[in-house]
């Protein structure tokens, strides 16, 4: 694998302010949706994020992208800082970065016919020269995804879940982008359709080299698709190492607890198997607990966890970083 | 028996025609035990479901034939005074999304008592008591002051924890969950289905567990039903089910689904194809566009349930000759 990271990200943050009252606005605080995280990813590799809901994945994937503002930090694709960069300059690389979306039946434009919505992207970059080129390549991408290319002239609604999640891969696919964002990409969908989507998006990035950053809350369908894994905890990572490293030995009990909750489709193993329930709720991201965030949740909790914040620390040498005072 | 329910179809007046929701389904249910229903969106799950507790709104909806008998008597024949009766207090339903069950203006405790008040003529003082341990059996913190509080103010993994202490208010013989957990994150999810598992043993409640989660079902269900296009494909005990599936719509979703104990270099076999349109549904076996295995008899002729060995059922062509 190529040493050189497609996208590097420092210690970014993305806080929103909260206000209250609606003439006399006053901020009653800070939501810390992504806290301080870091990661690197590589070219060819997918980098899959879980988390719980409202642990800042999707907003981590926002800010990466820059479709929102970070509030510090920095992201760098490919060596250059986009972060603080001017508006025309990041829309010469918004084509190299595109975002697929959770929602199939949202994120399609209704009015739109197939054809325009996939063509979008070249007539805004002006990357097709003619008619001829841009039916071309509208085409040639909805066959890349599976989709019949005589469907073009239909709208969203004429199709099914799979079909429209299809779409909008075509459409972040038409520009030739380097990374993708999958931001849970299948979860809307249904059980036997999840498959199909799974193993396209495996395969483009076989055959074009993509590189993903591949956002879900199912452990087992990330599991599948990623290369390394990171693990969120109220916007920030608590857990990132290569895949097999993570599935087999998790080190932080909130990952052990996640991957113990997850139910296995197999009665026999799981009539052996035990559920450790950590409960408790998740903690508001307004107040935010002090010392680790997960000590009013875990199991080993201990006098330093709250008062301590622990920080990203490699426990061995082939990159498993964990934010545990106790492993 | 508990619930034994007798070739029950439910049929909706749409405006492309008849939409048959649910075709021929049967089932029995004894004291204790849990039965998963599983199957895609659109496949009848929840229209079953809501047929046991008669919730299907008519019209659009027709309970076009069949029997549900519960506790020896046939439901679809009581009359809607004797049907009050019975909801909320023998049988109750945890729905899919507390966000949209819970009554948005009505207090969370005034909610939790309803049934008590309704059912047990309980006077206020004593409601209130035992919704206080109701909160607290359901694991809600602070439930003595949470009791004023409204459903807006709990978060979703709460509320569903309310819906579920309303449901047992009365101590129901029977339970209905259509996907109590979906929506929730992994942790709350295993919490709350470890707790209903916890009262089908220590009170011997029954469970319908309707979900797509075949991971849920192989945890928590005794017996598991397949539906697609509003019939059963297929019905087995759980451990059997997963042994030795039968049908070629189970074996698709159990080979479709990624496991965490599973060997990553094989590729994962989806479903080829759509999910059939209920309202146009193919002829023959509604599955044969997505078999693998589909012989012209498909085509034509609808597959019976049969039965090929104790308690496991398939409707396909490749088991009866």
């Amino acid at each position: 694998m190529n040493k050189e990271p497609l996208i590097e990200v420092h210690h970014l943050s993305k806080h929103f302010p909260v206000f209250r009252g609606m003439v006399f606005k006053r901020k009653i605080g800070v939501l810390k949706a992504v806290d301080d995280i870091s990661f690197q990813i590589f070219p060819g590799e997918t980098l899959g994020l879980v988390g719980e809901s409202g642990c800042g994945k999707t907003t981590a994937c926002r800010v990466v992208l820059q479709l929102e503002p970070s509030t510090a930090g920095e992201v760098r694709f490919q060596g250059e800082t986009i972060t603080q960069m001017a508006k025309q300059e990041l829309r010469r690389l918004r084509k190299r970065m595109q975002i697929i979306f959770q929602d199939p039946f949202g994120s399609l434009n209704p009015r739109m016919r197939v054809r325009d919505i996939v063509g979008e992207p070249l007539s805004i970059h002006g990357l097709a020269r003619g008619k001829s080129e841009y039916a071309d390549r509208v085409s040639g991408i909805l066959e890349l995804v599976g989709l019949n290319p005589s469907m073009a002239d239909r709208y969203p609604h004429e199709f099914s879940g799979g079909q429209r999640q299809r779409i909008g891969i075509a459409r972040a696919l038409v520009l030739n982008p380097d990374f993708l964002v999958c931001d849970e990409p299948v979860s809307a969908l249904d059980v036997s359709i999840q498959a199909q989507i799974i193993n396209l998006l495996a395969e483009l990035q076989e055959r074009l080299g993509l590189t993903y950053l591949f956002v879900a809350h199912d452990l087992a369908v990330v599991r599948h698709i990623s290369h390394r894994v990171a693990v969120m905890y109220l916007g920030e990572i608590v857990e990132i190492a290569d895949r097999d490293e993570l599935y087999l030995r998790p080190q932080h009990p909130y990952t052990k607890a996640l991957l113990s909750a997850v139910p296995i489709p197999d009665p026999l193993i799981e009539q052996k198997r035990k559920h450790c329930i950590i409960s408790g709720e998740v903690p508001s991201l307004m107040e935010t607990p002090k010392g680790c965030k997960f000590h009013p949740r875990c199991p080993i909790a201990e006098e330093v966890c709250r008062n301590l914040r622990p920080t990203l620390k490699e426990i061995n040498g082939n990159g498993h970083r964990v934010a545990c005072h106790l492993v | 028996m508990l619930l034994h329910v007798n070739q029950l179809s439910i049929h909706f007046h749409a405006r492309q025609g008849i939409v048959k929701a649910v075709e021929d389904v049967s089932f029995d249910l004894a004291e204790g035990e849990t039965l998963g229903i599983v199957g895609e969106s659109g496949c009848g799950k929840t229209v079953t479901a809501l047929s046991l507790l008669r919730l299907i709104s008519n019209p659009p909806g027709i309970i076009a034939g069949g029997e549900i008998f519960f506790q020896g008597r046939n439901l679809l024949k009581l009359s809607e005074k004797e049907m009050c009766d019975i909801r909320g207090n023998h049988m109750a339903m945890i729905f899919q999304e507390p966000m949209t069950a819970l009554h948005p203006v009505l207090t969370v405790g005034r909610q939790v008592r309803e049934p008590l008040i309704v059912h047990k003529k309980a006077v206020r003082k004593t409601a209130v008591q035992d919704c206080i341990r109701l909160l607290k059996r359901v694991r809600i913190p602070d439930a003595d002051t949470r009791l004023h509080d409204y459903p807006h103010q709990f978060s979703g993994g709460m509320r569903q924890r309310v819906m579920v202490a309303m449901g047992l208010a009365c101590n129901p013989k029977l339970i209905i969950a259509d996907e109590p957990t979906t929506g929730l994150d992994v942790t709350l999810q295993a919490e709350l289905l470890e707790f209903m598992k916890g009262l089908t043993q220590t009170e011997k409640t029954a469970l319908v567990l309707i979900t797509h989660d075949l991971g849920i079902v192989a945890c928590y269900a005794d017996q598991v039903m397949i539906m697609y296009a509003g019939r059963i494909v297929e019905k087995a005990p759980t451990l059997e089910l997963y042994r030795a599936p039968q049908h070629p719509y189970t074996q698709g979703l159990l080979a479709s689904i990624p496991r965490l104990d599973q060997d990553i270099q094989q590729k994962l076999r989806p479903i080829e194809g759509q999910p059939p349109d209920m309202a146009n549904l193919p002829s023959g076996c509604a599955f044969h566009p997505r078999c693998p295995h589909a012989k012209p008899r498909c085509m034509r002729e609808l597959p019976k349930l049969m039965q090929i060995s104790t308690g496991h059922d398939v409707a396909c062509w490749m088991h009866s000759r």
